[in-house]
């Protein structure tokens, strides 16, 4: 059933990630692959692996596969002010996810209990249409399977019993080496991902679109010192121009010494 | 987005094929001129030959087209759904519209309700093909109010000169007002196909990478510095075509000159005593025109249609 769920319960299971944290390091886009390659959408194909064997004509436009989370990086502002910030982009289950409601099959749903939407392998035709909805870009279609993938925030790996309870998390949020990443219910105000999106002024992407997201994103803090209080140059430009003051055509001792050594 | 040839096949022979069997049905219905049994066995049969092959078209780009009886069930919420169930649904009216012309039969109230079920059902069908690119909010250029519209017209259009063009070859005979019908119906689509260019290259996208990213403000732009791979993805691939947009001053040219104006020229030229060449060789230039032109239509709506998606990919505006 591809209409959204009429009893949808409070609970809204979801990603919470900090951009001021991200060091870009694609640890969780990775690890994301790894787990979900053995998982609820497995396989995640790959195509042209080694590269080089795409066209008979000779072009080649690389190795290419299924990915649930990709890693974007972001130039903000520009010149001296700018700032290099990671942007890990996956599923945000939407509350009002269109992706779900166009699909003609009723292959992809949104769960009733937590919030997590899906793809049935089983049933998809394989149409595109629900990738055309996204405008997150989440879903990616796998080529051999001839059917839709995405992000299952590892539903697999959450209810998972046999696993410890501390490993009962999305293995993006597991392995995340600098804790960008956190993970809970962001449909209970007093859980601990809430309490952080109200900290620390988390929003949505595209806020224009009302798909309304359930995964939030934290801003880049501004930064706490004043790099001159540091001795810290304040500026490339400016260290550079510091560096200029020792180039031996400065200096007449240097200019010397460097017109000897050029004989 | 990139142009699926199947789909581009579907969506013109489905409308034209839609478009032509609703008009049959009308002059059936209101009796605008005396329909010969042959002619309108034939005009009709094929109309349902030209849906099906556009269905079946549709199917292929599929990856598992087996598995398409199940499109049938989300009538509720898609309008891909709706598509399906009212394209299955319009052959049984169609049908027995079709077979009614070898049957005579004394119950002239039943015909006219198969009529008007059948020009229902044709242009509920197309309408709802509209629809699934015209429910998308994350593509300005097809949430636009011309595009159920445009696709109602030239599906029209294309199935009033393909009545014609049967007309002049099993009957060897025109309706003039059915030319003039035609005539209208091809300037009011030029007309449409204008007015829709200029409306989306006059209005901007509220989306930005600025609110895809939540980064930017006023005094700070957000672009790509890297993407997330080095080759590209299924979404740079799917809604990632830019091939087209170079040139999409010349096609939108190629576009209105041979969807509209030809078309219109030689069936006015029909009309005209004076005509040099028979009427047949006229319409069959005429339709091989106002399809041409519809491909190109086609082609030129998805090529010209960018993805809020693409602001992760690099690009600056959607």
């Amino acid at each position: 059933m591809t209409s959204l769920p009429t009893n949808q319960t409070n609970t809204k299971l979801g990603l919470v990630i900090d951009l001021d944290i991200c060091v870009g390091c694609h640890a969780c886009a990775v690890n994301c692959k790894e787990w979900n390659a053995g998982g609820h959408s497995a396989p995640m194909t790959d195509w042209n692996t080694y590269s080089g064997t795409e066209n008979k004509n000779g072009e080649d436009s690389g190795a290419w596969g299924v990915w649930f989370n990709r890693v974007h990086t972001f130039e903000v502002g520009k010149g001296q002010e700018s700032k290099t910030v990671y942007f890990p982009r996956s599923c945000l289950h939407c509350d009002e996810p269109a992706c779900v409601t166009v699909c003609p099959t009723g292959a992809s749903y949104k769960r009733e209990e937590d919030g997590i939407v899906l793809v049935n392998p089983d049933t998809c035709i394989g149409c595109k249409l629900c990738s055309w909805a996204c405008p997150y870009g989440a879903r990616e279609y796998d080529e051999t399977d001839g059917v839709m993938k995405k992000c299952t925030l590892c539903i697999d790996k959450i209810y998972n019993e046999n696993l410890d309870e501390i490993d009962r998390v999305p293995a993006c949020v597991a392995t995340c080496p600098a804790g960008a990443r956190s993970f809970g219910d962001l449909g209970d105000p007093n859980s601990d991902v809430s309490r952080l999106v109200e900290d620390r002024g988390g929003y949505d992407l595209m806020p224009e679109l009302d798909y309304r997201p359930v995964n939030k994103y934290l801003p880049p803090r501004e930064p706490q010192i004043n790099v001159l209080d540091d001795g810290q140059p304040l500026s490339l430009v400016s260290m550079a121009d510091n560096a200029n003051q020792t180039d031996p055509s400065n200096n007449s001792i240097l200019k010397w010494v460097d017109t000897i050594l050029s004989r | 987005m990139h142009p699926a040839f199947s789909v581009i096949i579907f969506t013109s022979l489905s409308g034209a094929g839609y478009g032509s069997l609703a008009i049959l049905a009308a002059v059936k219905y209101f009796d605008f001129f005396a329909l010969n049994p042959l002619y309108g066995f034939f005009s009709s049969a094929i109309s349902l030959l030209i849906v099906t092959v556009g269905l079946i078209s549709s199917t292929t780009h599929l990856g598992h087209p087996r598995r398409a009886w199940r499109a049938l069930s989300q009538w509720r919420s898609s309008w891909l759904s709706r598509e399906g169930v009212f394209a299955v649904l319009s052959y049984l009216p169609a049908g027995v519209f079709c077979v009614s012309f070898l049957i005579p039969t004394p119950f002239n109230s039943i015909i006219d309700i198969i009529c008007l079920l059948t020009i229902a059902f044709s242009l509920a069908t197309v309408f709802c093909t509209a629809k699934i690119y015209a429910s998308l909010k994350t593509i300005r250029q097809w949430n636009h109010l011309l595009v159920v519209p445009v696709y109602l017209i030239i599906g029209l259009f294309d199935g009033a000169i393909f009545l014609m063009l049967l007309l002049t070859i099993i009957d060897g005979l025109q309706f003039f007002q059915l030319n003039y019908f035609i005539i209208f119906l091809g300037a009011v689509a030029g007309l449409a196909k204008i007015l829709y260019w200029w409306s989306i290259d006059s209005t901007q996208s509220q989306s930005n990478t600025s609110t895809a990213t939540g980064l930017g403000s006023s005094n700070k732009s957000v672009s790509m510095l890297d993407a997330p791979t080095t080759s590209e993805t299924f979404i740079m691939r799917e809604m990632g075509f830019a091939i087209a947009r170079k040139h999409s001053r010349r096609l939108r040219l190629i576009t209105i000159l041979t969807l509209s104006i030809i078309p219109i020229i030689i069936i006015f030229l029909m009309t005209q005593p004076i005509a040099l060449v028979s009427p047949m060789v006229l319409g069959i230039i005429a339709i091989l025109f106002s399809y041409f032109g519809t491909i190109i239509e086609r082609w030129l709506f998805f090529a010209e249609a960018k993805h809020v998606a693409m602001l992760y990919y690099g690009a600056s505006k959607v």
